[in-house]
């Protein structure tokens, strides 16, 4: 149950050795002293950051033979399904409705024959409903389903209806329908909309890729934000190991200064919701609040193009960027995968090499390990890493060694929580005292306390344990 | 399929770790005091060596014994065990019997460490109850300072040394008061080069402030130690001693003498940065070393002891808990008004 990482440990010698090779001492002293004056948050950690797929062009992938939809691709109700089985469905075509305010239509991605709607697992684990989609062998990947509008003549509730309507959620890996971003609770207002495109985890370099080469796209889809949010100014923040992102971004910017690109200090967990919130406006979320508590709707960039494109156009999401990388894969990359695309053909398509290892959805730091290749990619599937079981691995990072106290956890915290007593807490299953005296329900998982921790205490599992155990305490109750 | 279904390893996030380890950690003290060990072994000659190694093997010998069979391994490769015997062996007078030294290196892991439940659950700090515990018990050998023999006479070891066990040691005709001693009975003061270099009598790691400190900043920069606590410690002594330095300078040390001399620099960058026994955050380490300063400078000045750093550390070891308690850092997002 450890988090068995030394051959992590291993790579980021070899990588970071590489890296530093193509630096002078000189650039990487100015760099880092330009970058210790950026804005950021208080603590995190500076974990190696393997982004080598970050100059690999966007290509698209071929179509697998079946695709596998999840009905439950977001946070909140499942889709509702509108198909039979048998049925012919074309590229783009709704396949899938919403169940609800805060739930998101389901589109096609591939022209062909609904084989059925049946149990599938997921990266989570337990089965859940899926639309099974039979390619039309040979088909296009242009999509022709659609029906341009004109954003302009559409009101503000009018257009959060028609950003539901492409069934877009966070792409950053949270998947929140981005719709219920833009409706705000009532008696709260926003000035700013937040773009996000800090891209802090470790290995993923898709927002990095969108905001190259999707700059214009990304712009139009900051302006539908600001205006369904009703917000005056957008804030885009970049950290700041994607400058050339950031000059993309600038030459692109419309001149009337309501929208303005920052850069981020490169720190873990930079990405995180309220932490790019501290570092761009200085206000803080309070705990247990939404951002549009402090007048901020934080959307993810490629969230953003992804809408800038499908918006005028009308249509829906059916792909997304997807990096392909790790040390076990044979052409790592930017990927253009359909939705449902199994990640068992990706990594065929890709070459994974065989042989004992761990396939992650999601950046290292805060995805997850998944125990089928059967699992398809969904909306909020931001990167596949693909490790391998390096030999005497096990002897490595297996032992777990008493806490000594030695703080490194609490000066990783970037809500300055108190990881090492919540530890000790865990190990005495108290745990009220670890929600009420120590703030267990503000911890957000992000994992900069396990990554520190030179005694190898698997924290942050320690605390959804604790999490899981309370929540299901006060069901009973 | 061009590809068999590799066996998948499931296993929680973040799947990223870094690489230190928590014996690294006490290994990197380990070779942040070699230098001062080698000053006190080139100064007091074998014996110094012998009393090291009785408390080293007076504390693995215990955590061997009273460890549980699985744990036996893990628990002597932490490096911890090691490094409370050194610590301990460096704050013993050079002609101490070995057999209490390695009593000292006994109790150091026995009571100071196992009973509480092994490493990072003891309230003080391993080689200082030991040492205190010696100190109680063997008043005399404990404040007995023998002048070093210098490397010419390396080999030759005191008289009492090789003491056999539970016997009373016989010392040598010379002996000679530490700095602090000569100060506190005898209003002399010492050198301050002396002092810097370690060339004065006084436990056997603790004479060679230079050396310490180089050790300290090596430290410092591995991270290994958080700096705030050696420099409160230090810079509340300098703070205090200078004061009463200037009612009296007639009556009261300066406060480089005090810095440089007696168990100040060992204590404040090797013991009380103990991570186990001091406070969490920045803001409790602090408080725990301004604390240790000027208890200090009370034992120290206005105390029946001339030298207080033990007792200083000590003290402040069992304020630890209430002090973390007090200095919880606020979480992000609490304490903020919503609009």
């Amino acid at each position: 149950m450890l988090p068995d990482s030394g051959f992590d440990g291993e790579l980021a010698t070899t990588q970071d050795k590489n890296h530093a090779e193509s630096l002078t001492p000189g650039d990487t002293l100015t760099m880092g002293l330009l970058s210790f004056f950026r804005p950021s948050f208080h603590h995190g950690i500076h974990p190696a950051q393997h982004k080598d797929t970050g100059d690999a062009p966007i290509r698209r992938l071929p179509f697998a033979e079946r695709l596998v939809i999840p009905l439950g691709q977001h946070i909140g109700k499942p889709a509702r399904p509108i198909v039979h089985r048998g049925q012919e469905v074309v590229r783009g075509e709704p396949i899938a409705e919403a169940d609800g305010f805060l739930s998101v239509p389901i589109h096609a991605p591939a022209t062909g024959t609904i084989r059925g709607i049946e149990l599938a697992p997921t990266a989570r684990g337990p089965k859940a409903d899926a639309i099974l989609l039979d390619v039309l062998h040979g088909s296009s990947q242009e999509v022709l389903y659609g029906a341009p509008q004109d954003l302009d003549a559409l009101s503000r509730e009018e257009l959060v209806r028609a950003v539901q309507e492409t069934g877009m959620v966070g792409l950053g890996g949270a998947a929140f329908p981005t719709h219920a971003k833009m409706t705000m609770p009532d008696g709260h207002h926003v000035d700013t909309v937040l773009v996000n495109g800090c891209e802090c985890e470790p290995y993923l370099t898709t927002d990095h890729r969108v905001m190259l080469e999707d700059t214009e796209n990304l712009i139009k889809g900051v302006r539908i934000a600001m205006r369904a949010t009703g917000a005056e100014r957008a804030l885009i923040g970049v950290e700041d190991n994607k400058m050339d992102a950031v000059e993309a971004i600038r030459a692109k910017l419309p001149a009337d200064d309501s929208m303005t690109v920052h850069a981020l200090r490169t720190k873990y967990p930079q990405g995180a919701e309220k932490m790019v919130i501290k570092a761009l406006t200085g206000r803080e979320v309070p705990s247990g609040g939404l951002p549009s508590a402090v007048g901020v709707s934080v959307f993810n960039v490629a969230s953003l193009a992804q809408l800038g494109t499908l918006m005028p156009r009308g249509q829906g999401l059916i792909e997304r960027v997807v990096t392909v990388t790790g040390p076990a894969i044979e052409r790592p990359g930017n990927y253009l995968v359909p939705l449902g695309t199994p990640i068992r053909f990706v990594l065929d398509t890709l070459g994974r090499e065989s042989g004992p290892g761990s396939v992650v959805l999601g950046g290292p730091m805060m995805g997850s390990a998944i125990a089928s290749l059967d699992v398809p990619v969904t909306k909020g599937t931001s990167g596949i890493l693909v490790f391998r079981h390096a030999p005497g691995a096990e002897h490595l990072g297996r032992q777990v060694q008493p806490c000594i106290k030695c703080g490194r956890c609490v000066e990783a915290c970037p809500l300055s929580l108190n990881p090492s007593q919540l530890g000790l807490l865990a190990a005495k299953r108290e745990y009220d005292a670890m929600a009420e005296q120590y703030h267990l329900f503000d911890c957000f998982e992000c994992g900069s306390c396990s990554y520190v921790c030179p005694s190898y205490i698997p924290l942050v599992q320690y605390f959804r344990i604790a999490k899981a155990i309370l929540r299901e305490r006060s069901a009973t109750r | 399929m061009n590809v068999t279904d590799p066996r998948l390893l499931v296993q929680p996030s973040p799947l990223l770790k870094q690489r230190m380890r928590t014996d690294q950690a006490m290994r990197d003290v380990l070779y942040a005091l070699l230098p001062a060990t080698l000053a006190g072994l080139w100064y007091f000659g074998l014996a110094a060596l012998l009393v090291i190694l009785s408390s080293i093997a007076g504390a693995l010998i215990t955590e061997w014994v009273f460890s549980p069979a699985q744990a036996r391994s893990a628990r002597l490769l932490d490096s911890s065990g090691l490094l409370t015997g050194l610590l301990l062996g460096l704050t013993l007078p050079p002609a101490l019997p070995l057999w209490m030294a390695f009593i000292g290196g006994a109790v150091a892991i026995g009571l100071g460490k196992l009973v509480w439940g092994g490493l990072g659950y003891n309230l003080f700090n391993p080689s200082l109850v030991g040492r205190a515990f010696l100190g109680a018990t063997f008043p005399i050998a404990m404040t007995t300072w023998s002048p070093g023999a210098g490397p010419a006479d390396f080999f030759q070891v005191y008289e009492s040394t090789l003491t056999p066990p539970f016997m009373q040691a016989s010392y040598d005709a010379v002996t000679a008061a530490t700095p602090l001693g000569l100060m506190k009975f005898e209003y002399q003061s010492t050198p301050l080069w002396d002092l810097v270099i370690g060339k004065t009598s006084g436990c056997i790691g603790e004479t060679s402030g230079l050396l310490l400190i180089l050790g300290g900043v090596y430290l410092a920069f591995r991270r290994g130690l958080d700096w705030r606590m050696p420099v409160s410690i230090l810079a509340s002594v300098l703070l205090f001693t200078g004061a009463l330095y200037l009612l009296d300078p007639a009556k009261y040390p300066g406060p480089l003498f005090s810095l440089f001399s007696g168990g100040l620099l060992i204590g404040a960058i090797y013991m009380a940065t103990d991570p186990v026994t001091s406070p969490l955050t920045p803001r409790g380490t602090w408080i725990f070393g301004v604390g240790v300063g000027l208890l200090v400078v009370l034992i120290r000045v206005f105390g029946g002891f001339p030298e207080g750093v033990m007792y200083a550390i000590l003290l402040m070891n069992s304020a630890t808990p209430l002090i973390d308690r007090y200095t919880q850092s606020r979480v992000f997002g609490k304490g903020i008004k919503t609009e």
